[in-house]
């Protein structure tokens, strides 16, 4: 997404930081071309997160109790709080999906979380990382769906309930929404961290240009960050949330 | 001075462009707010609706944020 920036970065505006220049992918040893097998930035922080999901519910729920330690609560509060959410959106046979979901949740939170670390790099804000996780869902719940009801997957597009000079219209409708789903999916999580971490950055541009004034920009700044927290969480539920309803879609009854 | 002309177009395209964000400022305005006035009617059925409220909010936002993805793609892309 923001590959360019490099030139654009002295030229383009009078800002001392620039708000892309965060998200320039760079390897993290040496200034060779980046190949697909250079580790980057990218390699380091997505490695981390899952070291993070690793220390989460392998280290810290390896001496179970029954009186749990603090971690091991922490571990079994996302455990319940994802396993409600999968069985109450897609059911019973969705549950099945749970282990999927779960790392899906956990990733992205775990990656949303360590990318609002100062000087960190976000992961999740190159459209590249999302759109993959987005693409997997949306071949699974395609695959899912036709394995489970077959050709029958579908009668998603024919809506029945429809009066039928608009059900071809509805049918064409659905099916560019069905195929538009990976992208949307991919680019609001990818947009929204981008978009935030780039506000965070332009308010520190006008930190730097405003002298003793300077403590409004960053009083700012603050204020942001709390909501960068937030949306963090919201945009890691709201993806694996949109992840159970597709696969609704895929195991549920025909229609709701 | 051609080249010139087109990095204006840029920049005017990519601030229109911007301008999108606002229907999806009132699309999650618009959710928020009916999901709160029927909460407050109904508030022992809110908290099951919670699911419900954040997919409208995320299919109000993507639209959104196509158009912030639009403005990026004209600066930086174009």
């Amino acid at each position: 997404m923001a590959t360019g920036t490099e030139e654009n970065g002295e030229a383009a505006g009078g800002l001392a930081i620039h708000p892309m220049d965060q998200f320039i992918v760079k390897p993290l040893f040496g200034d060779g071309p980046i190949e697909w097998y250079t580790p980057t930035n990218v390699t380091l922080w997505m490695g981390l997160s899952v070291l993070a999901l690793f220390a989460l519910f392998v280290l810290a729920t390896r001496h179970r109790g029954i009186v749990p330690s603090r971690l091991q609560s922490v571990a079994e509060m996302f455990y319940g709080f994802i396993y409600n959410m999968v069985e109450d959106v897609t059911g019973h046979e969705g549950a099945k999906f749970f282990p999927y979901i779960m790392t899906l949740f956990m990733f992205i939170f775990l990656a949303n979380v360590l990318g609002l670390i100062p000087m960190s790099f976000s992961t999740t804000s190159h459209v590249a990382v999302t759109a993959v996780l987005a693409m997997l869902v949306f071949l699974t719940v395609t695959l899912v769906g036709f394995w489970r009801k077959g050709i029958g997957f579908l009668s998603m597009f024919w809506v029945s309930s429809a009066p039928l000079i608009l059900r071809p219209v509805l049918a064409l409708i659905e099916i560019i929404s069905y195929f538009v789903r990976p992208l949307s999916h991919s680019i609001r999580l990818g947009g929204n961290l981008m978009a935030g971490h780039a506000v965070i950055k332009v308010f520190a541009g006008f930190a730097g240009a405003m002298g003793i004034a300077s403590i409004v920009p960053i009083a700012a700044i603050a204020a942001i960050y709390g909501l960068e927290v937030l949306v963090a969480a919201v945009q890691a539920y709201v993806f694996t949330i949109l992840t159970c309803v597709y696969l609704r879609d895929a195991v549920g009854e025909a229609h709701h | 001075m051609e080249g010139d002309i087109a990095e204006m177009g840029k920049f005017i395209g990519a601030g229109l462009a911007t301008m999108g964000l606002g229907g999806a400022g009132i699309g999650v305005g618009h959710i928020a707010g009916n999901f709160l006035s029927g909460a407050l009617r109904n508030p022992s059925a809110a908290p099951g609706q919670m699911a419900n409220l954040f997919v409208g909010i995320a299919f109000a936002e993507a639209l959104g944020i196509f158009s912030f993805l639009v403005a990026l793609l004209l600066m930086f892309a174009v």
